[in-house]
């Protein structure tokens, strides 16, 4: 087992606690056979070191796993990272987060750039993410209401805490997703191709069951001829509502 | 946020994408800080082929940085010549002048406070505590 990064210094109250979805992803990029995957992918003496971005970081937990962890999994020194969340709490915390995992365990390795407060991958440039990561809202919800989001995105003007309202706003974004749970992931799905480097790019995705997770790796294998998707990671193993897996989604190379 | 940062970063516009103005995005009224970090000289050799070197150029003379040589170094420039390994040993790399500016000016100049603005469409994204904020009104509806 890999050390879990500490965030015991984020506020749960607005931004999502670490929990099973974000577990299984650290379990399924640490598992031998994505470790397999990965190496040979990216470990190439002299290659460019891989960008790794995840969208919604929140806490930054799965961020930093990925920053101190860079040479177990990617095998290399020098991965980068790059993230960004809705909200601009979370951004700050996971920025804290990564900063403390590479003091403590990262031996200066890898290379953390920032955290950034936008909306999923808009502010990336066009095939520069090597490796892809995220874990959305995904719980079938009717999504918060955007029109307050400036207001509720920073500290109400001239305090210093959050209102009530505002912090269970920040927390409806990271878990409710709309029809199916599978709004906010589409928007994603759809920029997945545009950034994902043509050479090596690779995506992993969280999905729930209520996501009709086999009709949406489906989908994307027509997105154009060579085009993956595969569960690589999965837990509660009962035919229950709450289960997750971990799809990969890459090109294959012709 | 890192210079190097700038390096993947565009315009959140999605019809600014195809435009070749839309990258680098241009500092304004930037507040500079240094946080010094600890220098990784392969992955200073390893990035160079993903440096948009004449855009870096571009950023660090806007933010009135010194000036960056017309090229782009080498892997060779990175490294400090000298220390000879004997016959058979290992000698550890140490990074050049170069390579320690190059580290200085990526990963340890950092804008604390100001915009970032598209040259094609004119939006300013605005870094406040070190935090850029891409956000639209247009991306949440
Ligand atoms: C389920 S949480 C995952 C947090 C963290 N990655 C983890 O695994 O513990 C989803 C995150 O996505 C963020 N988010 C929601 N909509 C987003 C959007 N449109 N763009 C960027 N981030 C978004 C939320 O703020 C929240 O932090
Ligand atoms: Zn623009």
């Amino acid at each position: 087992m890999l050390p879990t990064p500490s965030t015991s210094h984020v506020c749960f109250d607005r931004v999502y606690e670490p929990a099973e979805d974000s577990f299984l992803l650290l379990d399924t990029l640490s598992s031998s056979s994505e470790v397999a995957f990965l190496q040979e992918r990216f470990s190439k003496a002299q290659s460019t070191p891989p960008l790794i971005l995840e969208v919604g970081v929140g806490s930054g937990v799965v961020l930093a796993f990925a920053a101190v962890n860079g040479n177990r999994i990617f095998g290399r020194q020098d991965v980068l990272t790059i993230g960004t969340d809705i909200n601009s709490f979370a951004c700050k915390a996971a920025a804290q987060t990564i900063r403390t995992a590479i003091v403590e365990h990262g031996h200066g390795a890898s290379i953390s750039l920032d955290v950034i407060n936008g909306d999923l991958a808009s502010c990336l440039r066009p095939h520069s993410v090597d490796v892809f990561i995220f874990n959305p809202p995904y719980v079938p919800a009717e999504l918060p209401d955007f029109a307050r989001h400036e207001s509720y995105n920073s500290l109400p003007e001239g305090q210093k805490k959050t209102t009530f309202e505002q912090d269970s706003y920040l927390l409806e974004l990271s878990y409710a997703g709309g029809e199916d749970g599978m709004v906010v992931t589409d928007r994603m799905l759809e920029q997945i191709p545009e950034i994902l480097s043509d050479d090596r790019g690779v995506a992993y995705v969280l999905l729930c069951a209520q996501n009709k997770p086999e009709q949406v790796k489906e989908r994307i294998r027509q997105w154009y001829p060579g085009w993956m998707a595969e569960a690589v990671g999965s837990s509660g193993k009962q035919a229950g509502w709450e289960k997750l897996q971990i799809i990969r989604i890459w090109k294959e190379q012709a | 946020m890192k210079l190097l940062t700038l390096n993947f970063l565009t315009c959140a516009i999605k019809t600014c994408k195809t435009s070749p103005s839309s990258f680098p995005l241009h500092p304004r009224d930037a507040e500079l800080e240094i946080l010094e970090t600890d220098i990784n000289l392969p992955f200073l050799k390893n990035i160079l082929p993903r440096l948009m070197w004449d855009e870096l150029r571009t950023i660090t003379s806007e933010l009135g940085l010194p000036e960056l040589p017309p090229a782009a170094p080498t892997r060779e420039d990175l490294v400090e010549p000298g220390a000879q390994a004997a016959e058979g040993e290992e000698v550890e790399e140490q990074p050049s002048q170069t390579a320690k500016d190059l580290h200085r000016v990526l990963l340890e100049t950092t804008v604390k406070e100001g915009k970032l603005a598209c040259g094609n469409c004119g939006h300013e994204y605005k870094v406040m505590e070190g935090v850029p904020n891409f956000l639209l009104p247009g991306h949440l509806v």
